[in-house]
């Protein structure tokens, strides 16, 4: 009875916009003849400017990480990540951290050496509620806006790249993208159409402005941001 | 006149002479604008951006049946549970439905003008369900058991000193004038609820029907909590929303940032796909998404205005308004303000009730060029002037414009009644501003324009 009355609430939706659009709808922005010139243009031809080679990248995701008051590293290899991570959690008084078993990751972990919450199998919020950090991996870091792309698949589900109050990202030099239908297209070839049941473009730390529109940061999610790139 | 509209002019009238309300709008839309600019100036063509923006929506407003379709389809191959309301009644009772079956007691909300539209929060709570807003600008004007002052900055027309009050009363805290402490404490009480609540809803900014997903823009991570810890998701939409392909978002999550917030893209730009996957660490059990039509299709059957339909939410209309900026969100009692919510609030919700706020614009066509996505704003509020007119005469009008228009287009009676009507400016002091000025609609705010000492007739003939 439930299935057939949906069912008809559908019909009658798309009968009652397939009536609508019996009439066209003039073009809106040009007159009604003109051919418009936007149509066939990529993405990118109107985007902000990025440039072409990774130094072009790091620096452009660079200037807009201080911009959002994120931390960006730039690293030679994963020994300096394991260094730069350990301390960090020394200036911030780390006792325990969540993270996922990723490749990137879970040699990271054990090297901190700090009672770790993996979330792989099940884990409990209100554990992950107590943790200093969530550290995961990302699908790619956006150049031009100075995004990291996660994915409930590549970064240990949903709740750890925003429950624990310092989110740090560890990514590879190769997983700079120029901007986002960059992003986008690698997400589709990554994919295909298996796509995870989560995609985050990730941009600074948690943030509100709505009392009286200033700056806070730390409105839920995490109040710091830090992504170590080897 | 009828009651709204009644209510609408009282209210503008009482909110337009407030000085600490016009100074705390005019702040927060400078920083705003400023901010905007900035962000407009970065695009390598912003024009191009816009017109492109209009074309993609407009093909998808106009191919919005084949579009929901392949939508859904995506969305259910992946095991989310579509459901379809033509009424707000019946979204409410598919809604409260789902969270009466789950046996829940408790709702985490994150930011939807779809919910408010439909008064989603009242029906739940009349099932004893209780409700919270985890968005911290509806958090706050939730407590106050307000509407949202505006659609992207629901607490805009609050100081800090009005928040730590109410916070002081409601959440038992300390008083404070930090805007930082103010959100930890919300933050600290929304946790709580984050970690308890059996049911999150939320609404979602786009529908992308290339994969099945729905796309939620956000800056304070609230979306995504409210979409990871409960059991279950529901996800409320209006059948607008689609966007064609995944790749769109490229163009339309900066453009929403930069016009919504002054922001290169906001903090959190998320799509849901489906309930929690085999191998994912955790998420929604159950994902529904409900798709709302409630009198979408009428404004769709408009041609003339079905662009409004490329709305997306952003806010812009909004902020240039020399009307909304001087009467506020609230004097406009609909759930979409501004003129995008004076343009598509008619066909919503009835032409004859809410024809008056066609009328709350100066027509400097701000709202046009500010769009994001080209909709005609101004020349809609005209059409639905013209359509009151036509549909819902008035008397009076009528005889006046039959009046009217013998004068002036004639060229006799014209230089008669002007001429006449510079001898009663001549004792229009006498009566100016009282209330025994014919001219007192006018003149309780402002001055008349003088009639000119001759026409320009005249002074040609004079010159030669």
């Amino acid at each position: 009875m439930v299935e057939t009355a949906q069912m008809s609430e559908r019909e009658n939706i798309l009968a009652r916009i397939r009536e609508a659009l019996v009439i066209p709808a003039p073009k809106s922005g040009h007159k009604p003849k003109a051919v418009s010139q936007e149509v066939e243009k990529d993405y990118a031809a109107f985007l902000p400017a990025v440039g072409t080679s990774f130094e072009e990248h790091q620096k452009q995701f660079e200037l807009n990480a201080v911009d959002l008051k994120a931390g960006f590293h730039l690293l030679e290899n994963a020994s300096e990540v394991g260094a730069t991570l350990a301390k960090i959690g020394d200036s911030e008084g780390w006792k325990k951290v969540a993270s996922h078993r990723g490749a990137l990751t879970l040699p990271v972990c054990e090297a901190l050496g700090l009672a770790t919450l993996f979330v792989d199998d099940t884990y409990d919020p209100d554990e992950m509620e107590g943790c200093d950090a969530g550290i995961t991996e990302c699908d790619a870091l956006v150049a031009q806006t100075g995004s990291v792309l996660v994915t409930s698949r590549s970064a240990g589900g949903r709740a750890l790249s925003v429950l624990p109050p310092h989110h740090i990202v560890l990514a590879r030099r190769n997983q700079m993208v120029a901007d986002l239908p960059a992003a986008f297209a690698l997400l589709k070839h990554k994919y295909g159409t298996d796509f995870p049941s989560m995609i985050s473009f990730i941009t600074g730390p948690s943030r509100t402005g709505d009392i009286e529109r200033i700056l806070v940061l730390g409105a839920h999610g995490p109040k710091k941001l830090t992504i170590l790139c080897h | 006149m009828n009651a709204i509209a009644h209510q609408f002019k009282d209210q503008a009238t009482r909110v337009t002479s407030d000085l600490r309300h016009r100074e705390l709008i005019q702040t927060a839309l400078g920083k705003y604008s400023i901010k905007r600019d900035e962000k407009i100036a970065l695009f390598k063509d912003w024009q191009g951006a816009r017109q492109k923006a209009s074309e993609i929506k407009w093909n998808a407003v106009n191919h919005l049946d084949e579009y929901l379709v392949e939508f859904t389809s995506k969305l259910e191959a992946r095991g989310t549970i579509v459901h379809w309301a033509s009424t707000a009644g019946h979204a409410r009772e598919i809604i409260t439905g789902i969270v009466k079956a789950k046996n829940a007691s408790s709702v985490i909300k994150s930011k939807s003008m779809t919910s408010e539209e439909i008064h989603l929060n009242d029906a739940l709570e009349k099932e004893g369900v209780e409700v919270v807003e985890s968005d911290l600008g509806e958090f706050i004007v939730q407590l106050r058991h307000e509407a949202p002052y505006h659609i992207v900055f629901p607490a805009m027309h609050l100081t800090r000193g009005d928040i730590s009050e109410l916070f002081t009363r409601e959440l038992k805290s300390a008083p404070t004038s930090s805007p930082e402490e103010l959100t930890m404490i919300a933050r600290r009480v929304l946790r709580q609820k984050y970690v308890r609540a059996d049911v999150g809803i939320t609404g979602a900014n786009f529908a992308i029907a290339e994969t099945g997903m729905i796309s939620i823009t956000e800056n304070e991570g609230n979306a995504r909590l409210t979409a990871a810890l409960p059991k279950v998701m529901i996800t409320l939409i209006g059948i607008e929303k689609v966007l064609p392909k995944l790749e769109d978002l490229a163009l339309f999550l900066p453009m929403l940032a930069t016009v919504g917030a002054g922001q290169a893209i906001s903090g959190y730009n998320t799509l849901y796909g489906g309930p929690r996957q085999k191998g994912e660490a955790d998420g929604p059990e159950e994902f529904h998404v409900v798709l709302m039509d409630n009198q979408r299709t009428a404004l769709l059957a408009d041609a003339e205005q079905r662009d409004a339909l490329h709305c997306i939410r952003c806010g812009a209309c909004l902020n240039v308004c020399p009307i909304y900026r001087n009467v506020g969100g609230h004097t406009y009692g609909t759930t979409y303000c501004g003129p995008i919510g004076a343009v598509i609030t008619p066909h919503l919700r009835g032409l004859k009730d809410w024809k008056h706020l066609s009328y709350a614009s100066s027509l400097c066509g701000g709202c046009t060029e500010a769009c994001p996505v080209k909709i005609n704003l101004h020349h809609h509020l005209l059409q639905t002037r013209r359509n009151s007119g036509s549909k819902n005469p008035v008397w009076w009008q009528k005889i006046a414009f039959k009046l009217f228009a013998p004068v002036a287009n004639g060229r006799f009676l014209w230089a008669m009644v002007t001429r006449l009507g510079r001898v009663g400016q001549m004792f229009h002091p006498l009566v100016k501003g009282t209330r025994l000025d014919p001219a007192y609609a006018w003149t309780k705010t402002r001055e008349v324009p003088k009639i000119a000492p001759q026409s320009f007739k005249e002074w040609w003939r004079q010159r030669k």
